[in-house]
């Protein structure tokens, strides 16, 4: 697959999206089977959560996505993800290259400390080698417009960005995400390390974000599943045990599990 | 617990039980307390003593002369070429064992397999626990038995001293930068090299620097290695080509040590307070590097 083929060069400008597919994943720590044949889409231009209760395997399958599960040693994937049907596990694709197409933003906000504000956006731009300059500072100025952090950061872009607060250093990493403009943006409990009102913040952003992205949410807290998700996905052991628009799912589950956990009888 | 319905000033009241579980933390208190007491108080002691038997030899020209040989034995120059000998062989022993254990500390803790990076880690703990006199018998056999002593010969023998001290402390430096940045920079797309050179080495430099400054501490003052290697000193001008053998201080601290002159002993000392001195005002010229880089960071 050609991650970098001609769909791709327009999409920043137009609301063009882009489809996640995985089918028959299976995902493995060892001997341990942490995702089941688990098939799945993720459509463009939408926000789809993962819900279930810890260790059911909502991160591993996310992490499947921009093949960061393979970074833990032991661990292996088996199925296939397909970003516009293209193979994301297709041998001739350099992995590094999935991932500044598939972006991703972690539960604890992790920007670079030893990097300025300005430095932590730029870092992935840098690695293309070309970006200097007026470039580099829109670009940088972009995705910070892009998370609402510009205001609160133009006149101090050269602090650390660990003197940020909790809220404003998850929205720095979801800026250095953007700035390498991805495709698809993948978010593991983004806000679980945050206080309310940077909970609110960066859910009202996603929101934003969906015209551009097609952005997959893992969360441990299903109002925030309910107030960001346009579908559901519902796991338990490893398992897919439903997917559907996120309001069914909270209100009308086929599936008498997901109806225990949506209404707090488990997990 | 009692079985009787416990009324509340019976739950409070102090119990043998209690008692004694409190003796015994206030004794594990006061252990811990007077170990680390003893601890400093070496350290102190030790750099007193030294100062004290060291200071009335200490001058000008002990730091700027030449060794002088008067007719009565004894020296009554210098150690100038000592010290600059020393500074020429603790510094090519760490130009080349600095970078080699910040290499060996990225390799094993970024790219190795868990099991190659155990035995790695292993081996390092091992070359760390070889008597150093070894190492100088080592390389006495390799590099001086043909040849001659010489600087190279020395430099050689204190940084594979230096290697695993530098390798090890490094190790444990660059394991706790966390594994979120890594992730960080693994999730941007970036490279592997990247991300060291990038985000791991910027975020464990404060401990890559402490982690220079114990090797070079560690060879500064060892002797056995030198013995062997860079101990015969033709003459006693400065020396500055480390192709012959380079005066140096330990080695003189030794020689002066053993010689009957009470003003050599006095020497001795005062070569030794040289020693230590050196060793820390390197320790505070690299924390005062490390906390102004870091100052400049927070803007």
């Amino acid at each position: 697959m050609n991650v970098t083929d001609s769909s791709r060069s327009e999409t920043t400008a137009t609301v063009s999206g882009h489809e996640v597919v995985a089918e028959h994943l299976n995902a493995y720590y060892g001997a341990f089977h942490a995702v089941l044949d688990v098939t799945v889409t993720f459509p463009a231009n939408e926000v789809t959560a993962i819900i279930g209760p810890s260790g059911c395997g909502k991160s591993t399958l996310v992490r499947c996505i921009n093949r960061m599960h393979e970074e833990v040693p032991g661990a292996r994937a088996e199925g296939s993800i397909t970003l516009d049907g293209h193979d994301i596990y297709d041998p001739a694709i350099d992995v590094t290259t999935v991932r500044r197409v598939i972006g991703m933003v972690f539960q604890k906000p992790n920007p670079f400390p030893t990097m300025s504000i300005f430095d932590n956006v730029a870092a992935g731009l840098r690695l293309a080698g070309a970006k200097r300059g007026r470039d580099l500072h829109d670009r940088v100025e972009q995705a910070l417009v892009a998370v609402g952090l510009w205001d609160e950061v133009k006149d101090r872009l050269g602090r650390p960005g660990i003197g940020l607060s909790g809220g404003q250093q998850q929205r720095l990493c979801i800026a250095r995400t953007v700035a390498v403009e991805p495709e698809v943006i993948l978010m593991d409990e983004p806000c679980s390390a945050l206080d309310p009102v940077g909970t609110l913040r960066i859910e009202e952003l996603i929101d934003e974000l969906k015209s551009r992205y097609t952005i997959v949410i893992v969360t441990h807290n299903m109002q925030q599943a309910a107030r960001v998700a346009n579908s559901t996905v519902f796991m338990l052991d490893g398992e897919l045990v439903e997917h559907g628009p996120t309001a069914e799912i909270f209100t009308q589950p086929k599936d008498e599990r997901t109806e225990r956990y949506v209404t707090g009888k488990f997990g | 617990m009692a079985t009787a319905p416990p009324e509340a000033n019976v739950l409070l009241r102090k119990t043998a039980g209690t008692r004694r579980r409190r003796a015994v933390s206030r004794a594990v208190d006061v252990v811990c307390t007077v170990a680390a007491l003893a601890a400093v108080a070496v350290l102190l002691l030790v750099i007193a003593s030294v100062a004290v038997k060291g200071a009335p030899a200490l001058s000008l020209r002990l730091l700027t002369e030449n060794p002088k040989v008067s007719p009565f034995g004894g020296n009554t120059g210098g150690i100038a070429n000592s010290i600059v000998g020393s500074v020429i062989l603790v510094v090519i022993a760490s130009v080349i064992a600095v970078p080699m254990g910040v290499m060996v500390a990225i390799y094993t803790t970024e790219f190795a397999p868990p099991k190659v990076a155990t035995g790695i880690r292993f081996a390092l703990d091992i070359l760390t626990g070889i008597p150093t006199i070894v190492i100088g018998v080592f390389i006495f056999s390799v590099l001086v038995v043909g040849a001659h002593q010489s600087g190279w010969a020395g430099a050689i023998a204190l940084a594979i001293v230096e290697l695993p001290v530098v390798a090890r402390s490094d190790q444990e430096v660059l394991a706790l930068v966390p594994r979120a940045l890594h992730e960080a920079g693994v999730a941007l797309g970036l490279k592997r090299w990247r991300i060291v050179l990038r985000v791991i080495l910027p975020t464990a430099a404060g401990g890559l620097i402490t982690g220079a400054v114990l090797g070079v501490a560690r060879v500064a003052g060892e002797t056995a290695p030198l013995i062997f290697t860079t101990s015969v000193f033709s003459n006693l001008g400065l020396t500055t080509n480390p192709s012959a053998a380079l005066p140096n201080i330990p080695v003189t601290i030794l020689s002066l040590s053993e010689s009957p002159s009470p003003k050599d002993h006095a020497q001795a000392w005062a070569a030794a307070l040289v020693l230590i001195v050196f060793v820390l005002l390197l320790s505070v010229t690299a924390r005062a590097v490390h906390e102004r880089s870091r100052a400049k960071l927070r803007g």
